[in-house]
C-alpha cells in the first residue's frame, strides 16, 4: 500500500512505471529520491500493440531519470499473474505533451 | 501552496486525474506533496478497454508535473472558502 510522502512504502516492491513517452516499464523499486529518480531491479518494458501480444523486453537495473516519469504504479502480483498478456491488444500509450 | 492545502482537506475523496498522455485514472486520494504529485488509491483507469496498461495497479503515484486536470465531486468545492484564500495568497504573493 503507498503510504505518507514519497516512494518509501514500494521500496523493495514491483512496480509499473509509465514514462513520458509512453513506455511502460515493470521492474522493482530499489531506490529514489525527491526528483522522483528511481532505481528499478531486474525491469523488463512491456511494449503494447494492436497486432500482435504484449511483447516484454528484459532491461536488468535502471536508472529512469524523474523528469522522464510520468506515473508510478503498485503491481499487485495476483492481479498481474491473472493476465494473459499474450492476448491483450491495445494501441501504445500516447508521450506526454506540456 | 494554496493549491497544496486545498489538496490536503480533499483527502479521502474519489477524484479522476487525466494526465498529458490523455490517461485518465480515477482513486481516491491518499496524499499530495509540495510538487502537487498525487497519489491515488483503488485505482482504475477511466477507458480500461483503451488503456489495459495499468490493469494490475491499484494504488499509484502520479508525478505533478504531468497532469492537466483534477476532476472533483461538485460538493469537493467551497467556493467561498477558495474566494478567500484566493485573495489572501494574492494579497501575500
Amino acid at each position: 500500500m503507498l503510504g505518507g510522502p514519497g516512494l518509501e512504502s514500494v521500496v523493495d516492491q514491483c512496480i509499473s512505471v509509465i514514462t513520458n513517452d509512453g513506455r511502460n516499464i515493470v521492474g522493482v523499486l530499489k531506490g529514489f529520491d525527491q526528483a522522483t529518480n528511481i532505481i528499478l531491479d531486474e525491469s523488463h518494458e512491456r511494449v503494447y500493440s494492436t497486432k500482435e501480444g504484449v511483447q516484454q523486453l528484459v532491461l536488468g537495473l535502471y536508472i529512469i531519470r524523474g523528469d522522464n516519469i510520468s506515473v508510478i504504479g503498485e503491481l499487485d502480483e495476483e492481479l498481474d499473474t491473472s493476465l494473459n498478456l499474450s492476448e491483450l491488444r491495445a494501441h501504445p500509450l500516447k508521450p506526454v505533451i506540456h | 501552496m494554496l493549491f497544496f492545502s486545498y489538496f490536503k482537506d480533499l483527502v479521502g475523496r474519489e477524484v479522476t486525474v487525466e494526465l498529458k498522455n490523455d490517461l485518465a485514472i480515477r482513486g481516491t486520494l491518499h496524499s499530495v506533496d509540495q510538487y502537487l504529485n498525487i497519489k491515488l488509491e483503488n485505482t482504475r483507469v477511466v477507458d480500461q478497454e483503451k488503456f489495459p496498461h495499468m490493469l494490475s495497479v491499484r494504488n499509484c503515484f502520479i508525478r505533478g508535473s504531468v497532469v492537466r486536470y483534477v476532476q472533483l465531486p461538485s460538493d469537493g468545492v467551497d467556493i467561498d472558502l477558495l474566494h478567500d484564500a484566493t485573495r489572501r495568497e494574492a494579497r501575500g504573493g
